[in-house]
């Protein structure tokens, strides 16, 4: 099939993290992000372990380094955000070396990094171990209103679709002669974006009318899927435990 | 780029988060009247559009960097308050699936892409329609203004947060210019793309473009029967 553009970010494994049930998991990510966001700056101990807890999810996910490093890429302009803040931010200079930064500046930038790096590490930890699928079942089951997950779960259905059929207008405009050059072929690519859509949503909607021929009500069948028990809630809360008790013991010492 | 986690301090993350929640909640409502059987699907294909869009990154001075909102294009298609939905499920995705724009700042990126950048474009895109001609050859061309503004009325709106719940303190006048300037030129991009989809939508599927009823006579809608046997 080759790379298809989509929602292709899972990786399949046996880990802890793949068989805990997605909703346990959409909501420990969610305590660690805003654990690890609701730290105080510097906050240095509680945000280095939010990091290792983060490289921990990733490593615990057995997945190859290899193919989480582009994943992590996502962050860089932002980590280039930070390096810059020491020199734009406003507030009393401070010498590091040969340069002069300001003091407010460098902390907020150690403190937007460690932040957004550890939230990004576990964010990812939960995609490689996550279907599209078992995230609109999980989704389900935290009760996120209906429209919204019938959106999702056409949307995951439809990336496929997207993409399979822009792989085919691509291969008949070039076995047409055509090459995106310049400006000229804008239009073209314009005309191609509409038709893709056409012939997307036209396929779509055989699909469509074809499901409620065979009796599709319009709202989602809750499939049997592993329930969480105390254990998995246990498990799925332990980053933002370790992130939070650290934050206490940096405050009370 | 989407606001990731630790941008904003955590009064701010919350109160946006509230007015994402509330705007969100309202768009559940009001959708309810668009959404039936056949928009449904639409608005999950909007969203994958929208989704394939967001995925182009312009870079901004300042290590940050811009993309399309698709906010105008999906208003345009599928009516603002689906529209609304769409985008809040892309970013949800965007934020759960890809790491991009962070789970705690979701709510400001769902207010100023859902919201914002959404109802911006449709305003502007109502206003536009009201001005030219009562022809479809008008849609794409209100559709492109629409979103040719959407996305610097979004990014100042981000400069306006950030004024208010920034971490870091910033000069906002070098913030101001960088977000502003180069989403202008960000937004003529939109603006054409927009053009150009919103251009080969009407003149193939008008029925398939909201923002186009009233334009087009409804002899092609497709319709679903109430089944004959039982």
């Amino acid at each position: 099939m080759g790379a298809r553009p989509g929602l292709h970010l899972h990786i399949d494994g046996d880990s802890v993290l793949h068989r805990l049930p997605a909703h346990a998991k959409v909501v420990g990510l969610l305590a660690f992000a805003l654990t690890t966001v609701a730290v105080p700056a510097p906050g240095w101990w509680p945000l280095t372990v939010a990091m290792l807890t983060g490289c921990g999810l990733v490593a615990l996910t057995g997945v190859a380094w290899r193919y989480v490093w582009p994943r992590l890429l996502i962050e860089v302009p932002f980590l280039l955000f930070a390096a810059v803040l020491p020199f734009v931010a406003s507030g009393p200079r401070m010498a590091l070396g040969p340069l002069q930064v300001s003091e407010v500046g460098l902390l907020s930038a150690w403190a937007l990094a460690a932040k957004g790096t550890a939230a990004v590490l576990a964010a990812t930890a939960f995609a490689v171990t996550t279907t599209p699928r078992d995230l609109v079942v999980g989704l389900q089951r935290l009760h996120v209103p209906d429209t919204l997950v019938g959106i999702l779960s056409f949307m995951v259905r439809y990336a496929a679709v997207v993409g399979d059929e822009m792989r085919r207008m691509r291969i008949a405009r070039e076995s047409r002669g055509f090459r995106a050059a310049s400006l000229r072929s804008w239009p073209t690519l314009g005309r191609t974006l509409g038709a893709l859509f056409v012939r997307s949503f036209e396929r779509g909607e055989r699909v469509h009318v074809s499901m409620v021929s065979r009796g599709w009500t319009g709202t989602f069948p809750t499939f049997a899927t592993a329930t969480a028990g105390l254990v998995d809630w246990a498990c799925a809360a332990l980053p933002a435990l370790l992130v939070a008790l650290t934050a206490a013991w940096a405050l009370a010492s | 780029m989407h606001v990731p986690d630790g941008f904003l301090d955590a009064p701010t993350s919350l109160a946006t988060g509230v007015v994402a929640a509330a705007g969100v909640a309202l768009a559940l409502r009001r959708a309810r009247a668009d959404l039936d059987d056949r928009t449904a699907p639409l608005a999950g294909l909007v969203a994958v559009f929208v989704f394939a869009g967001q995925m182009i990154n312009f870079p901004v001075g300042a290590g940050t960097s811009g993309h399309l909102i698709g906010g105008a294009l999906a208003a345009v298609l599928v009516g603002p308050w689906v529209a609304t939905l769409s985008l809040t499920v892309v970013v949800a995705v965007q934020a759960l699936l890809f790491a991009d724009g962070g789970l705690t700042a979701l709510g400001a990126n769902v207010a100023l892409m859902g919201l914002v950048g959404v109802w911006v474009g449709w305003a502007v895109f109502r206003l536009a329609r009201a001005v030219l001609p009562g022809r479809l050859a008008s849609v794409p061309i209100a559709a492109a203004v629409g979103g040719a503004l959407s996305v610097p009325a979004a990014a100042l709106t981000f400069v306006g947060l950030y004024a208010v719940g920034g971490a870091a303190p910033i000069p906002l006048g070098s913030l101001v210019t960088a977000m502003g300037a180069w989403h202008a030129v960000i937004g003529i991009g939109e603006g054409l793309i927009t053009l150009l989809v919103v251009g080969a939508l009407v003149r193939t599927r008008p029925d398939l473009v909201h923002g186009a009823r009233g334009l087009v006579g409804a002899e092609d809608v497709l319709e679903i029967r109430e089944r004959a046997v039982r």
